[in-house]
């Protein structure tokens, strides 16, 4: 057998043992992952944002734009200092600042604007039908919005739409659960398939 | 000063982005790009750096002073492991560094995120009780999803995935719908709170 699916297996194994109980053997696997997945990062970033975008455009092709986010990548090492630390607050106010200003209008457009025009849809079909679907999705966004709005009590006919809110919100609750069960679940098959087929070479 | 330089930073560079997005002339897109794509990563990039650096001195100090030292030793060597390849072999498809990427890294963090089907199931079960009506809904919304996505589909009638996909399409996007709308405006008064300098919890408590 290979080394790589010896050590594959063993790891998974070691994940696995968790689900006996919290053991030695799945955090010294925990911690591998830890530190194994950061080094990666480490050097991914290293490679393609640090020498892709910054170090080789700025000093072999002297892109002299790219000096202000040099300048301030390397204000954020003032954190290790008592006396500087103060300084990697212009890095982050870059940052927080540009994103907040992009994201304004962004926000606006993408998240409320087209979520309100998808909403607003014919309720009558050519047909002469009543659109069900169109209703409900209206009713839904409606009373949900009504059970976020908080400046208001919900009582009286106002707490009643509300109340109808929970319903479309377990409703979104239930299918992402189910998603996330089933995501979970196809992942854990293919860890099987792998320790069952590839590892101990119990299935074909 | 070391409070109202950044503010007047984030302000400026607040109102230099807000202002970009109307304009469509190319240099106003490029410097649109230069800021979001070239300098975010960039400084993005050194604060995973400033992290990493962080990460080794709190490591090597529990060490220093005995706390869970073979656990943390296994991190560091991870941490360190992973640019020494790197250096050596490079990073390219058959090297060493992407040999602990594939059989180390991607089988253990597979696992992980599957371990976590047993904890949400059994969470499920302790949980999903139908005490009211909207607990009903949860239940039977979920469980409609769950047997769509299974094998079983081909065994169920025809009208539950179905079912399935109306639930998922009208009454739970419509919930969706109204929470993006929710994060939409929210966002968008966070974003003026911190242009502003109304909020400011993000320069940190030092003077």
């Amino acid at each position: 057998m290979a080394i790589s699916t010896i050590t594959a297996g063993l790891l998974t194994l070691a994940i696995l043992s968790f689900l006996y109980r919290d053991n030695p053997i799945y955090k010294v696997a925990e911690s591998l992952l830890v530190g194994v997945s950061i080094g990666y990062f480490l050097v991914i970033t290293w490679s393609t944002t640090l020498m892709d975008l910054l170090f080789i455009p700025l000093f072999s092709e002297h892109k002299i734009s790219l000096v202000i986010p040099f300048i301030l990548g390397l204000l954020m090492f003032g954190r290790f200092f008592k006396g500087t630390s103060h300084i990697s607050r212009i890095a982050i106010a870059v940052l927080i600042g540009s994103g907040a200003g992009a994201a304004i209008p962004a926000m606006l457009n993408a998240r409320t604007l087209q979520q309100i025009s998808a909403t607003i849809q014919p309720i009558l079909l050519e047909s002469g039908w009543l659109d069900i679907s169109a209703i409900v999705v209206i009713a839904g966004v409606l009373s949900t919005l009504a059970y976020f709005y908080f400046s208001r009590e919900h009582t009286g006919s106002f707490g009643w739409v509300a109340k109808g809110g929970t319903y479309f919100l377990m409703a979104f609750c239930g299918t992402t659960f189910g998603y996330t069960v089933m995501s979970r679940m196809s992942t854990f098959i293919g860890r099987m398939e792998f320790l069952l087929s590839d590892f101990l070479h119990l299935t074909q | 000063m070391s409070r109202r330089l950044p503010q007047i930073v984030c302000l400026l560079f607040g109102l230099i982005m807000f202002t970009l997005y109307f304009l469509d002339h190319p240099t106003a897109k490029q410097i649109n790009t230069l800021i979001l794509v070239d300098y975010w990563q960039i400084i993005f990039a050194f604060t995973l750096v400033v992290g990493v650096i962080s990460f080794i001195r709190n490591h090597v100090t529990a060490i220093s002073r005995g706390n869970d030292r073979l656990y943390r030793l296994l991190s560091l060597f991870g941490v360190v492991l992973m640019p020494i390849l790197a250096l050596i072999w490079g990073i390219k498809g058959d090297s060493p560094f992407m040999w602990v990427f594939e059989n180390v890294q991607v089988p253990l963090q597979s696992t992980v995120f599957s371990l976590l089907a047993f904890f949400v199931a059994s969470a499920a079960f302790r949980g999903f009780h139908a005490r009211s009506g909207p607990a009903a809904v949860l239940l039977i919304a979920a469980f409609l999803t769950i047997l769509s996505r299974s094998s079983l589909e081909g065994l169920l009638p025809d009208f539950i995935p179905d079912i399935a996909v109306w639930v998922r399409n009208n009454p739970s996007m419509a919930a969706r719908r109204a929470i993006l709308i929710g994060i939409g405006l929210g966002s968008l008064t966070t974003s003026l709170r911190v242009i502003l300098g109304i909020e400011r919890t993000w320069l940190g408590g030092e003077k």
